[in-house]
């Protein structure tokens, strides 16, 4: 028993850990934002979601023993000055693949610009309710309630 | 309520985790995002179209300038959104800014060390900025330190001071002249005959060639993100740390 958990985790944890990892964090995150009552957590939920995909992304773009996606100097010049061809100086597999920084780089920004309107909100919702929590909000709008 | 989002998370979950078993290994360089046509075109491409050694400014300004003009126009919505949803105009909101007067409850060793950072702040996210597509960096990164450096100083120094330096007024006008240098170089473009953000076509009013055109007009919208970005950043800050009134804040 005790061999096969360690073969379990051997053949699909670790080669994995990477989607492990985000999984998790996108459950934290979904679980929050199903089941809190609290706006504020709901959106503490969220940015945990959002951190998991970011995360997720830019593990794809991980390649072994490639650094990051910017010419070294020497290369730049060879090819911009001494026109070398670009397919003699440089290979695929030395760069990391670009595209997913690119688009969680304009995600991240783009996030923490969503994450403060949604704050804006709920400071509003806090300032007309007089309270965060879900079902009071409701107990308020409900036709009858209190208020 | 709490035992059927349990379920309905441990259910995704699952599935998700199931579906990682197809999922290539960590750092495979033959993952299908890495073996894809446009991956492998953009990183030996590059250099070759636009001289940039940055692919990753290059794809963002460049290839997906679209894309980034588009999030920057969410950006600069989000920010108007919240002044609009949160924005008030009480009794002292003029009296305000006129006479900035240093915070009294700050202490001094706060208020001298955050006058020496901010300037080099400052410094290093213009560099950030200028030199984004040589290094590390770019529009956002070094729009997203210059609004850090105004929310430092409003820290430290209480709102007024930084609203001295960064008004509301001339927060949005920033924010609006950011997407303009966006949009607006991209309509350039269209009068020398090329489309819609295809640099190239700039190249008989800029100095080099063709590929160095493009090189220059990403230093130029990269500049128009900082604009947004920096913007949008302290003012979100200012507005959700006074709930809109921009009077002396946390």
């Amino acid at each position: 028993m005790e061999l096969l958990a360690a073969g379990f985790i051997e053949d699909n944890i670790v080669p994995k850990f990477n989607y492990w990892i985000y999984v998790i964090l996108m459950m934290i995150g979904l679980y929050a934002m199903i089941t809190k009552n609290n706006l504020i957590k709901k959106l503490i939920g969220m940015a945990v979601f959002q951190t998991a995909i970011i995360l997720f992304y830019v593990s794809i773009g991980v390649k072994e023993e490639s650094g990051i996606p910017i010419l070294g100097h020497g290369q730049h010049h060879e090819i911009v000055e001494e026109g070398k061809p670009s397919g003699e100086v440089i290979t695929k597999d030395e760069f990391a693949n670009p595209l997913p920084h690119v688009l969680m780089l304009t995600a991240i920004v783009v996030g923490v610009s969503t994450l403060g309107l949604a704050l804006a909100i709920s400071q509003r919702i806090h300032g007309s309710f007089g309270t965060l929590e879900e079902d009071e909000i409701l107990d308020q709008l409900r036709p009858g309630g209190h208020d | 309520m709490k035992f059927f989002g349990f379920i309905a998370v441990v259910v995704v979950g699952t599935l998700l985790l199931v579906a990682t078993g197809d999922f290539p290994g960590w750092g495979n360089p033959h993952s299908p995002a890495s073996e894809g046509q446009v991956s492998g075109f953009y990183i030996e491409q590059t250099v070759n179209v636009t001289k940039v050694p940055n692919m990753v400014t290059a794809v963002l300004a460049d290839f997906r300038g679209y894309d980034t003009m588009f999030e920057t126009v969410v950006i600069f919505i989000a920010g108007i959104g919240i002044i609009a949803v949160l924005r008030t105009f009480g009794d002292t909101a003029g009296k305000a800014s006129d006479y900035p007067e240093p915070d009294e409850g700050s202490d001094i060793i706060v208020r001298s060390t955050c006058h020496l950072m901010v300037p080099l702040i400052q410094l290093f996210a213009l560099y950030v900025v200028a030199h984004g597509h040589h290094s590390p960096g770019g529009g956002f990164q070094g729009g997203v330190m210059l609004g850090a450096s105004y929310i430092l100083l409003a820290l430290a120094c209480g709102l007024p001071v930084a609203k001295r330096r960064m008004g509301e007024r001339k927060a949005i006008v920033l924010a609006a002249t950011g997407i303009i240098i966006y949009a607006g170089w991209g309509v350039a473009c269209l009068f020398f005959g090329g489309n819609f953000l295809d640099y190239a076509s700039l190249d008989p009013v800029l100095p080099g060639d063709k590929e160095m055109a493009r090189s220059h007009s990403m230093l130029v919208v990269e500049i128009g993100v900082a604009f947004t970005v920096t913007a949008i950043m302290f003012a979100i800050y200012s507005n959700l740390a006074t709930r809109g009134r921009l009077e002396k804040g946390l």
